[in-house]
């Protein structure tokens, strides 16, 4: 195979499309999840040890710092969340064509930003 | 037939892979839903109900069939990610040894992340 065949797809260089947005969100989305696990499990595991840790964890993510990065995570869930839902439509034959992915990726930033909205609104409220 | 296999990969080729990543997401989403609506409808919880809830046998298989899902899929996801944007194209003929440790990397954590998570959803 020759090696230095020339590479065409600089995307540093090209304009992408919303739908190019939707799936390097997922990516970052998956990346900043995989961070979040450590959370996630921190909290199960502080919740389920005791009644003196589950108390002290309940008080421990109600600090602004902690409901900070509880927000961030649960914004990271629910995008990456509602992108993987996208693919699975798709993966049916749903929205394949060029049109109907703008729309699918416009449909799943819209569903992703409300949700993320509720989600602070869970944490803070 | 010809496949290209990688050490590093999940499933050994991109069709089980493909599968696999689908099959894991509706385990976590069925999970998330859950566990949202019941923390949602449910929001005086203390630590018995939430106790209860997580030693009741149905639960306890979710939770485990969910970090097991967990693992799988950032295994899968990661090593597309890695695969994609650090290589040598990219980054030079260092790319190569670095992908390789930060692919080593995240196994190791995912490991770590999965048997923390067994202990505490098995455990109780």
């Amino acid at each position: 195979m020759n090696k230095k065949r020339p590479v065409n797809l600089d995307i540093g260089t090209i304009q992408l499309p919303i739908t190019s947005y939707v799936s390097i969100l997922h990516r970052v989305s998956g990346v900043v999840l995989f961070a979040a696990i450590a959370v996630f499990l921190w909290v199960l595991d502080a919740s389920l040890s005791s009644e003196e840790s589950f108390n002290a964890i309940k008080e421990c993510i109600g600090s602004t710092f902690f409901q900070l990065i509880i927000w961030a995570s649960l914004a990271a869930l629910a995008y990456h969340l509602v992108a993987g839902v996208r693919h699975l439509v798709m993966d049916f034959g749903v929205g394949e064509t060029l049109e109907g992915g703008r729309l699918g990726a416009m449909i799943a930033l819209i569903a992703a930003a409300v949700l993320i909205v509720l989600a602070g609104v869970w944490v803070w409220a | 037939m010809g496949m290209i296999t990688n050490v590093t990969s999940f499933g050994r080729s991109g069709l089980s892979d493909w599968i696999l990543q689908r099959a894991t997401a509706v385990v976590m989403t069925v999970y998330t839903v859950f566990i949202t609506v019941y923390l949602l409808t449910n929001p005086d919880m203390d630590y018995g109900q939430w106790l209860a809830l997580n030693s009741h046998i149905s639960m306890k298989v979710l939770n485990v069939l969910t970090v097991v899902s967990i693992a799988i899929h950032a295994w899968i996801g990661l090593w597309a990610v890695l695969t994609d944007y650090v290589t040598v194209r990219l980054l030079g003929p260092k790319a190569t040894p670095l992908r390789i440790f930060f692919q080593l990397g995240m196994i190791t954590i995912n490991l770590v992340y999965l048997i923390w998570a067994l202990d505490i959803v098995w455990g109780i």
